[in-house]
């Protein structure tokens, strides 16, 4: 075992942040879907907007993030342990064998991982984020003060919102949970709020010297 | 130490920045600011018409006092003879029945039904003189009656039942000397009490609209800007904007908020954005009948009952007549929360003579829906009711209510229905067969006036809501947070539990897994 820098400053800020701003963005949105009542429809609109345009900034700040460092990269899918990922959940970890990846700074994202993390950037992100943006620009003024109305009919707009929205809160639920299945129960948490992890030995990790001199 | 002064900057500094982000002090609207000042100056007239030698001599005629206003104002009753206050009447282009003329002398109410054969008593609320039939002379500038709005006295009224006549006692040459700017009193004299009585028709239009507080009308407020109505229905060329649609029809030469108000006046572009769907009324005008009440039901099918052989009347506490043997029974109510219409401007009406083609039947119609780019959502008083009809012809009838006397057919003396529907059918020129029967009907008012201050307009959540909203009736369209999906609801709250029990079920065979583990471990160690 040893002590590894895995998550980086920007990316904890990022993951924080985003994860912050997702759960006040359900909490208001699902009121706006009169789930509940907590701040009253005025307020939760007037919140749902703010904190949408700051996911939106951050979104951009991560998107920049990921391309500059190719940590893109992590989020290719490989298919190969995919199998084996799901074997290793559902009937593995009651066996008590050992994990069938091992998890490194070159490779943070099991299979499994890898390929739901891709579906929440390519699918839901996007089908939230650009949903979201015709729902509130759907009405804006022209040159002349005058409102004018996108074409859509704003039902299809709602629906593909909620709908994503669902598919977020369910990922965030199953999320969560998840980080327990590390080495304990806090493992992944404590990796993610410190950026340090003890991860297995691994003869692929070529950065040696990087991860000795960080420990130092 | 440096640490802890850095820290403690840092958190005063995030403490500011909350308290600035977090505090709002409420911005002045300037637009509206302007529009205060605007009206707070009140106009004043440029001359004194007591002085005028004209207005000394002896009036014994009213109309003598018009010839003495043309001697001056020698084309105003050129614009007057081509206004609908006069006419009664005005040409618009009607679906389905091409240029037409429509107004008080062809369509029907569900009030006091119609005018037709009832003149004498109705042209007290015409602006002239001598109304008694259908034979008028709408060319006579004669009869045009410029004191019934110009009187600034309060002395000028006119007479019960006198065709247009102004009453007996009134002194011609203190009103003639006191002519201006119409007041709320001359135009209320009418406006307030069509139907009958006090806010019987419109429920926003009424006399404690002379004196209230901004609670019921922030507009006319006494302790507000004090406006009058012709601060708003303003006229050129005697040509009152602003449009009635119990008698009017197209979307031209109306009023609207947005005249002075401008079309972005909040200063929350989010409640701008409702512009395009929503009239100003439908959340400035969150309730009508705010000081006395208003008619919302009237069934003549009740009237006739007779006391000892004489017409008698109930009232209900607050004074408001429940039944009449002359009219029959009515229902009144105060603070009522308008109803919502989709609305683009222009109505169809009931025209006498029309084949009834719907029940209840609509006496006016408000067309305008969900898809129509022209139709805001409006909010709309409507007056049900029932009333007399031919089955066998399916036509309303125009019954002869009013006459002086017994022995001339009218209803509200002879309480003879058949005598009343043959001699109003009879001057309509229309068929009666005989029969008559009593038919619903309905009628719709949009309500304009009896503007709420700010804080009492709608909240969001009165549309925004899953349940009871105010707009629930209205469908073909999604408001966020009245409307839903019903199936993404239901796969998404599946989705959403189904992952939580899931992650439940795994932990709970993980924990139970563990605590096996330990076991098997722990006998192995005792071996």
């Amino acid at each position: 075992m040893q002590k590894v820098y895995i998550y980086k400053k920007f990316e904890r800020f990022w993951h924080w942040c985003q994860a912050a701003l997702i759960f006040f963005l359900a909490l208001t949105g699902f009121e706006i879907h009169d789930s509940f009542h907590l701040f009253g429809f005025e307020k939760a609109v007037a919140f749902h907007r703010s904190a949408s345009y700051l996911l939106l900034g951050l979104i951009a700040f991560s998107i920049f993030w990921h391309f500059t460092t190719g940590e893109w990269k992590q989020y290719i899918p490989t298919f190969s342990k995919l199998q084996a990922q799901i074997r290793y959940y559902t009937i593995g970890m009651f066996k008590g064998e050992p994990h069938p990846t091992i998890k490194s700074v070159r490779k943070k994202l099991n299979p499994l991982q890898a390929v739901v993390y891709l579906g929440f950037k390519l699918v839901m992100a996007p089908m939230v984020i650009l949903s979201g943006l015709l729902y509130m620009y759907y009405k804006s003024f022209d040159v002349n003060d005058m409102v004018v109305a996108l074409n859509i009919p704003l039902e299809w707009i709602a629906v593909i919102h909620t709908l994503g929205a669902f598919l977020l809160i369910s990922f965030v639920v199953v999320h969560v949970y998840m980080t327990t299945t590390g080495h304990t129960i806090t493992t992944n948490i404590k990796a993610m709020i410190t950026g340090w992890e003890e991860l297995e030995d691994a003869e692929d990790i070529t950065e040696e010297g990087k991860i000795k001199k960080s420990q130092s | 130490m440096n640490k802890v002064i850095i820290y403690s900057i840092v958190v005063t500094v995030l403490v500011l920045v909350g308290i600035n982000l977090l505090h709002k002090t409420e911005p002045l609207n300037f637009s509206q600011y302007e529009l205060k000042q605007k009206y707070a100056t009140k106009p004043t007239s440029s001359v004194d018409h007591s002085k005028f030698t004209i207005l000394q001599k002896q009036f014994k005629t009213p109309q003598d006092v018009t010839l003495a206003c043309l001697s001056c104002h020698n084309k105003r009753h050129e614009e007057i003879i081509h206004s609908s206050h006069w006419n009664w009447e005005r040409v618009a282009y009607v679906e389905g029945k091409g240029i037409s003329k429509i107004g008080k002398k062809n369509v029907l109410n569900n009030f006091c039904i119609g005018s037709n054969t009832n003149e004498q008593a109705c042209a007290k609320c015409h602006i002239g003189f001598g109304m008694t039939s259908n034979k008028f002379d709408f060319n006579n500038a004669k009869n045009v009656d410029c004191m019934v709005c110009h009187d600034n006295s309060e002395e000028y009224i006119k007479g019960a039942a006198m065709a247009g006549y102004p009453d007996r006692k009134v002194n011609f040459n203190k009103v003639a000397q006191s002519v201006g700017r119409p007041t709320n009193v001359n135009c209320g004299s009418c406006h307030f009490y069509s139907g009958g009585g006090n806010n019987v028709k419109h429920g926003d239009l009424e006399e404690a609209l002379l004196a209230c507080d901004r609670n019921t009308d922030v507009h006319m407020a006494q302790n507000g800007l004090s406006m009058t109505c012709v601060d708003c229905h303003t006229a050129n060329k005697h040509q009152i904007k602003g449009k009635l649609y119990s008698v009017s029809s197209t979307d031209v030469n109306r009023l609207n908020c947005e005249d002075c108000h401008s079309s972005r006046p909040h200063l929350d572009d989010l409640l701008n954005r409702h512009y395009s769907k929503i009239a100003c009324q439908t959340c400035h005008i969150p309730t009508y009948a705010k000081a006395n009440a208003t008619k919302m039901s009237w069934k003549w099918s009740k009237a006739g009952k007779l006391l000892k052989g004489k017409p008698y009347h109930t009232e209900d506490s607050l004074g408001n007549h429940t039944y009449l043997s002359i009219k029959g029974e009515f229902d009144w109510q105060t603070n009522v929360k308008p109803e919502y219409l989709w609305f683009n401007g222009n109505a169809q009406h009931y025209v006498i003579g029309d084949k009834i083609d719907s029940v209840p039947v609509q006496i006016n119609k408000l067309l305008g829906s969900a898809v129509d780019r022209y139709s805001k959502i409006y909010p709309v008083k409507v007056h049900r009711g029932d009333q007399i009809y031919d089955p066998e012809t399916n036509v309303l009838i125009q019954p002869k209510l009013y006459a002086p006397e017994k022995g001339d057919s009218a209803y509200w003396v002879d309480f003879d229905w058949n005598l009343a529907a043959e001699a109003g059918m009879k001057r309509m020129g229309l068929p009666y067969s005989g029969k008559h029967d009593f038919i619903e009907t309905e009628m719709y008012w949009p309500v304009n006036h009896m503007v709420a201050p700010k804080d009492q307009t709608l909240s969001c959540e009165e549309c925004h809501t899953r349940e009871n909203g105010r707009l629930a009736s209205l469908d073909g369209f999604y408001i966020p947070g009245r409307d839903n999906n019903n199936w993404i609801d239901l796969f998404g709250k599946l989705m959403f539990w189904g992952s939580i029990l899931g992650v439940l079920i795994h932990a709970l065979a993980r924990f139970i897994n563990s605590i096996r583990k330990n076991e098997v471990e722990s006998e192995e160690i005792s071996i």
